[in-house]
């Protein structure tokens, strides 16, 4: 046993190497990305086990897949709105026999930090019917990873861990137990179990609904879920997760510490709430998300207790929950902080770094479409991001990994010209080569401009899936008339070039692709460093 | 005991590394740290916040509550006001008085110096200057950990000791340059 100071995210990527990792996937999404960072250099130290960036978390959730078919264990980590992309295989792994162990770590991003939304991945588990953790703690990240190994083996279902930022991107010590050795290879007995055809299917959905109640027994004795049963004064407090901390938080302030219940493992133990709220008048919720047990309660507990939480207003709807929050929600005043009388501070949202090559494409598009009434440009997920915010306010739409190029291709059908599409590398690497060949079936009157900064730079600066010499050929590949296809170094040197360039492809009354090239400055300045020290 | 630190900052100035070196010098001296940390997008050039709380007993949440902070630490002077309402009454604001000027509405400088002159407990530290007459304005942040150190759980010598080990990698000129920012930001502290 030794103790480590590990992130939440590290926590559960050490958790899956002692449960005996053969193998781990991930693409890059903050909060969940350090988890297989740590995987990775884990790798690089000890030889294994494989840790692995792929294109996106469909493609990454697939790669598991065959792990676990082939009788190891592994890994597949992702965002909260990763598990959208990856909907497809998750839901459908529910139905298979899992072999090896399976755990989907997915870190969600309450408060939304850095997100489009802050959906909650409990949802997600309960739809697919398949257990989820929720640690509450470093240590219980690490724990909780390890054991949902085994119970995947066990009821050979997928099993999710489900972090929140505040875990994700938190340190703390972690005490380690030994390794566990890894599986052997040994592939599927029962192909037919792995093979979902509609007969099959209606096999393993059937085996999966009666593996339910067993299932259920086991989240029940979980000690994940506990209850403390103080004299409650009427008054009962169910957590999950990280709302405990808070919970504990503020609990010497109390005068009589509530009846107390805690769910870390789910499907949440229903026949212990029912018990617990019995003697109680009222019951509070508190959880990071959404209100997944607050509103599953309303279906289990008497009309007599009323049950307090987001969707009754004690706890605010949206947004993170926080200790102070929490306090107003157990009744007690929030403490003061300091202020000061007419201060006034101006915001400092986040922006491109000085120097990033982006700005350099941005001034081009806005220069190009300044003539233009009817232009539309969409965009995507990124650094890029950024150039929505002044001084650019140069793009208008960020939806979700590769929409900017599907959404080009609708601008430009519903009549708008010129449309262009403005993605990055990674991200069209990830969701945006897809779009792109609907745009070359029909030959869309629309330019799509990739950012080419040859890294996955919002997120720290991993790598890309493919080099960027390799993205012109990719393009090309999709059946992008070569005429019609530029690469060009995005640099304020070439500014007037690129910009005439541009102008006569936002003109063309066709498809058009212009790669900008540029490394991001932050990678540069990391790999002059990372030189330096190397010859030091 | 318990300690709890709101550092603020710029994104790119380094307010993890400072959080990191003051949680590892805590836990060396065997107390509970609980560090929560900013990464995505705020990391560009965004107001960053990073929430470190030190105890001899267990920390619950890894949030610090409204106005229990013992201590503001900020690399940026408009930073070191925007997480006011999490300081103690008898908490203490230390700041960098050098602005990060990355936004179009920076207010001039001496109002906000002001402002913070009007706290009850404020120190400001020309970081950058006392960190090149240490031999490098990559030091800045060193100082400012020094100028913290007497209000810090953690006896100083531990604080210097991890710092050596941290940079002793880089050569033991990078350590000395980083070790007496760290007695500059001391000294400078004490003097104000
Ligand atoms: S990290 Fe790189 S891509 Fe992102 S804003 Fe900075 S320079 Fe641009």
């Amino acid at each position: 046993m030794s103790e480590m100071v590990l992130l939440g995210d590290e926590a559960v990527a050490l958790g899956a190497v002692h449960a005996g990792l053969t193998a781990a996937y991930a693409y890059p999404g903050t909060p969940s990305t350090e988890i297989l960072e740590y995987l990775v250099r884990h790798q690089q130290q000890h030889g294994g086990p494989r840790a692995q960036w792929c294109a996106n978390e469909k493609t990454a959730y697939e790669a598991a897949l065959g792990v676990s078919f082939a009788g190891r264990r592994t890994m597949v980590a992702m965002k909260h709105v990763g598990l959208n992309v990856a909907a497809d295989p998750f839901m459908n792994s529910a139905l298979l026999a899992i072999n090896g162990g399976l755990v989907v770590a997915v870190a969600d991003d309450p408060g939304m930090h850095s997100s489009q939304n802050e959906q909650d991945t409990r949802y997600f588990a309960d739809f697919a019917r398949v257990i989820c953790f929720e640690p509450a703690s470093h240590q219980e990240a690490y724990e909780m990873t390890r054991e949902a190994f085994d119970v995947s083996e066990r009821f050979t279902i997928p099993v999710v861990v489900r972090l929140v930022t505040r875990l994700a991107h938190s340190r703390g010590i972690v005490t380690v137990r030994d390794a566990r050795p890894e599986n052997p290879r040994h592939k599927t007995a029962d192909k037919m179990t792995w093979i979902l055809l509609p007969a099959n299917a209606r096999r393993q959905w059937r085996s999966l609904l009666d593996r339910q109640p067993d299932i259920r027994r086991y989240t029940a004795a979980s000690p994940y879920n506990t209850v403390t049963a103080n004299d409650s004064r009427g008054l009962g407090v169910i957590t999950t997760g990280l709302a405990r901390n808070y919970f504990f938080e503020n609990l010497e302030d109390l005068p009589t510490p509530p009846a107390h219940l805690h769910v870390g493992a789910y499907p949440f133990p229903a026949d212990a709430i029912r018990t617990f709220v019995g003697g109680l008048t009222r019951v509070l919720v508190l959880e990071e998300g959404y209100p997944f047990v607050e509103r599953a309660l309303r279906g289990i507990v008497p009309p007599a207790v009323a049950i307090l939480g987001r969707e009754s207003g004690e706890v605010p709807e949206d947004g993170e929950l926080n200790p102070d929050l929490v306090r107003a929600a157990l009744g007690l005043p929030v403490r003061a902080g300091v202020s000061l009388e007419g201060l006034h501070l101006p915001g400092r949202p986040p922006q491109l770094c000085a120097g990033c090559p982006h700005g350099d494409s941005f001034q081009s598009i806005l220069s190009v479409l300044a003539s233009f009434t009817d232009a539309i440009v969409t965009s995507d997920i990124g650094c890029y991001t950024l150039g929505a915010l002044p001084p650019y306010n140069a793009i208008e739409t960020c939806v979700c990994m590769g929409a900017s190029v599907g959404m080009a291709k609708g601008a430009s059908d519903a009549g708008f010209h010129p449309v262009v599409a403005v993605i990055g590398d990674s991200t069209f690497l990830h969701s945006g080569v897809t779009p792109l060949l609907d745009a070359v079936a029909s030959d869309t009157p629309m330019t799509l401009l990739i950012l080419d900064n040859k890294t996955v730079a919002m997120t720290g600066g991993q790598p890309t899936i493919r080099r960027s010499s390799d993205l012109e050929g990719v393009v090309r590949g999709l059946g992008v008339a070569p005429d019609h296809l530029h690469v060009l170094e995005a640099h304020p040197r070439r500014m007037a070039e690129n910009t005439e360039i541009l102008r006569r492809e936002v003109n063309h009354r066709g498809l058009s692709v212009i790669i900008a090239v540029r490394e991001c400055i932050e990678t540069v300045k990391r790999g002059k460093q990372e030189k330096t020290a190397a010859s030091a | 005991m318990k300690c709890d630190i709101i550092l603020s900052g710029v994104g790119g100035q380094g307010v993890l590394s400072v959080s990191a070196i003051i949680a590892s010098s805590a836990m060396q001296e065997g107390l509970a740290v609980k560090q929560s940390e900013v990464h995505g997008m705020s990391q560009r050039g965004g107001a960053v916040l990073a929430n470190l709380r030190i105890s001899d007993k267990p920390i619950a949440s890894d949030l610090i509550p409204r106005g229990t902070a013992a201590l503001i630490l900020s690399m940026e002077p408009v930073e070191s006001l925007r997480y006011l309402e999490y300081l103690a009454a008898d908490g203490t604001v230390i700041t960098a008085t050098n602005p990060v000027t990355n936004i179009d509405d920076y207010p001039p400088i001496e109002s906000i110096l002001d402002q913070v002159r009007r706290l009850p407990h404020a120190i400001m530290i020309d970081a950058e200057k006392l960190a090149r007459q240490a031999g490098s304005a990559r030091a800045t942040n060193m100082v400012m950990v020094g100028a913290a150190a007497h209000l810090l759980p953690v006896p100083f010598a531990t604080i210097e000791h991890f710092v050596r080990t941290l940079f002793a990698p880089k050569g033991e000129r990078v350590v000395d340059i980083n070790v007496k920012a760290l007695h500059a930001g001391r000294s400078a502290a004490a003097a104000s």
